[in-house]
């Protein structure tokens, strides 16, 4: 995919997405840095156009499940900007009612089925919602993102075996950010590109550049074709760099600033509103509204969260069983 | 009435079950263990063979899958065989299965039911012998069900599945044979209802399991000693029907906890608080337990008899109770 005049709305339209992610995450950032929230915090900035690439082609009612670094692939995939800052803000009115925060994300209305706190523990889930999917022959698919960390993680190599044998509609997204938590993958596997492992196991895989959303979107358009043709699983692997550290008030001493300037020109949103402008598709006032846009949107959404009740003591048992 | 074994009252609910709901799936073992009656696997099998699901040895993928499985709508029944294993799927059961329903808000249902075979068994030694459900009690939003008899395991089976909860089936393979009244067409089984296995007025003799067959042998053998027993079996740990049990303290003063997980932080354990804490004025003498000791479970047949909950420590905990 690249842009061009047929495709202008639509690559706008994805623009339009990453700047919402983009605005959104600058703003939790902001917000914890003036202890308006608090909690451990994964921001993906720089990371949008895995998650916009990836979730732009799904359906409705086909199934995410997230890692830690969460928030933009629920936003990609429709979730409320109200109710994710909600939610990370931990009041009443969040998606999960503030009981599950930043990194336990449901939002099941658009198929956003849960961010995890544990690094790999969505990829089984991810297994089971595609198991569901191939029973009920609707052509409904399961996408799971998690990071190079995961690579190293039993369910990640007991879930691709599964997913290879059973041929479940399933693609496994990995966004190598080339950082698990603290240190670089080659402190923590020999392997250099995770895709590797999707081969082993019979899966088709690819690795593509990451911050390139065209590229993102053309792995992701074969592969969603594979997956709702019953062809079984697709892995990508997706090579890119969060912007941040690991958590938000982390120092990131173990990353030189050089390394971080050379992302800094790889930005995917800038990348996006380059090929537009060079096609003359796009005003730089133009582009700069739907920034705007989204600004406006990421405050409204702290407003709303900021005057939000706290949820009630009273409540906090109220959900452990549900009344069957 | 209609006399059943076990195994043949649990396969008859799992035929039931799938029979009137195409959303059940039974993934991995055959629900038997090592029990030669793998006949009645097969014959399920004939009837069912696409929803009968054999995975690799990948406990913590197959238990994943089956979360997520649930949250997608499904209502798969693991079979985990020996309970120990579900160590190997401690993250998805534990952390993800139990925690889903409120980490969300409310918004995601697992309905997903973790069957295994726990403690004893002659010879697993320690690491095909655990009673894991004392460890899962201390998880909230994991179902515990723990049947002695075929009648239960028949009714609490089709309330496992009925449930919109992750629960745990905590079975016994040394039931597997016991055979007991199962009235046709008979109604599940709630949770959260104690029953009394035995009544008797002088001692309240709480047990669960495989541990309820030995504790009515213990009364049968104690009522010729003169001393009247009352078994109480809760059926279901979470929910936990604490009234049953206080009421018949109420009437006998005295109690004696026999279950086979063990000792410390164990099944009795908690059931002795939770009368101690609510019932205190009741009691005459205090609290005993009979549990299984504080080590890991050894091989050899004289080490593992000695020491689980036997017949033979229970009548002794019984005689002292009413000392």
């Amino acid at each position: 995919m690249a842009a061009n005049k047929d495709n202008f709305k639509e690559v706008i339209e994805l623009l339009r997405r990453m700047w919402l992610i983009r605005a959104f995450e600058e703003k939790v950032s902001s917000l914890y840095a003036e202890r308006q929230i608090v909690g451990l915090l994964h921001l993906g900035i720089g990371q949008e156009a895995v998650a916009v690439g990836a979730l732009s082609l799904l359906r409705n009612d086909d199934y995410v499940y997230g890692g830690h670094r969460s928030h933009g692939h629920a936003i990609a995939k429709g979730a409320d900007m109200n109710k994710l800052m909600a939610e990370i803000a931990g009041r009443a009115t969040g998606y999960c009612g503030g009981k599950g925060g930043s990194m336990h994300i449901v939002a099941k209305e658009c198929g956003f089925m849960t961010a995890t706190g544990v690094v790999g523990g969505t990829i089984p889930l991810a297994l089971g919602a595609a198991f569901a999917s191939k029973e009920r022959k609707k052509g409904q698919l399961a996408v799971v993102f998690f990071g190079d960390g995961a690579g190293q993680a039993g369910p990640f190599h007991e879930s691709l075996n599964i997913a290879s044998l059973w041929r479940l509609p399933v693609v496994f997204i990995c966004e190598n950010n080339g950082y698990a938590e603290f240190t670089p993958l080659s402190a923590h596997t020999k392997i250099e590109r995770l895709a590797q492992h999707a081969k082993t196991y019979g899966i088709p895989a690819s690795t593509v550049d990451g911050n390139d959303l065209f590229a993102v979107r053309d792995a992701m358009t074969k592969a969603v074709a594979s997956c709702r043709a019953g062809k079984g699983p697709v892995f990508i692997e997706c090579l890119t760099h969060r912007m941040r550290g690991h958590y938000e008030g982390d120092p990131a001493k173990y990353r030189e600033l050089s390394q971080l300037a050379e992302w800094k020109k790889k930005d995917p949103i800038a990348r996006v509103a380059r090929a537009l402008k060079s096609k003359k598709a796009f005003t730089d006032a133009q582009l700069e509204a739907i920034e705007m846009e989204a600004r406006a949107l990421a405050d409204k959404a702290t407003e709303f969260s900021l005057a939000s009740p706290w949820p009630s003591e009273f409540d906090v048992d109220s959900q452990v069983y549900a009344v069957t | 009435m209609r006399d059943l074994a076990y195994f043949e009252a649990k396969f008859e609910a799992l035929d039931e079950i799938m029979t009137a709901d195409e959303r059940v799936h039974l993934i991995n073992g055959t629900f038997l263990s090592l029990s030669p009656h793998r006949h009645v696997y097969q014959n399920l099998q004939k009837k069912f063979r696409e929803r009968m699901i054999a995975p690799p040895i990948s406990e913590l993928g197959f238990c994943g899958l089956a979360t997520g499985a649930a949250m997608a709508g499904l209502r798969p029944i693991v079979d985990l065989s020996t309970g120990s294993f579900i160590y190997e799927a401690w993250p998805q059961v534990a952390n993800e299965a139990a925690n889903a329903f409120s980490m969300s808000g409310g918004q995601t249902r697992v309905p997903v039911v973790f069957h295994l075979f726990h403690g004893l068994r002659g010879g697993g030694a320690a690491q095909h012998s655990g009673s894991p459900q004392a460890m899962l009690w201390n998880v909230p939003g994991l179902e515990i069900v723990i049947p002695s008899s075929p009648r239960d395991v028949k009714g609490l089976l089709k309330t496992a599945v009925a449930s919109d909860n992750p629960t745990i089936f905590v079975d016994h393979t040394r039931l597997l044979d016991i055979r007991g009244e199962v009235p046709e067409n008979d109604k599940p089984i709630p949770f959260g209802v104690a029953d009394i296995k035995r009544a008797g007025g002088d001692v309240t003799l709480i047990a669960t399991s495989y541990t309820v067959q030995v504790c009515l042998g213990a009364a049968a053998k104690l009522a010729n000693e003169g001393i009247d027993v009352e078994v109480v079996d809760p059926r279901t740990l979470v929910p936990f029907d604490l009234a049953t049990i206080l009421s018949s303290v109420e009437k006998t003063h005295r109690v004696v906890i026999a279950d086979e997980t063990h000792q410390s932080c164990g099944v009795a354990a908690e059931i002795a608080a939770r009368i101690a804490e609510t019932g205190f004025d009741k009691l005459k003498t205090r609290i005993r337990r009979v549990s299984t000791l504080d080590v890991p479970v050894p091989y050899s047949p004289p080490l593992e008899a000695h020491i689980g909950p036997t017949e033979s420590r229970i009548m002794d905990a019984v005689r002292a109770a009413v000392a």
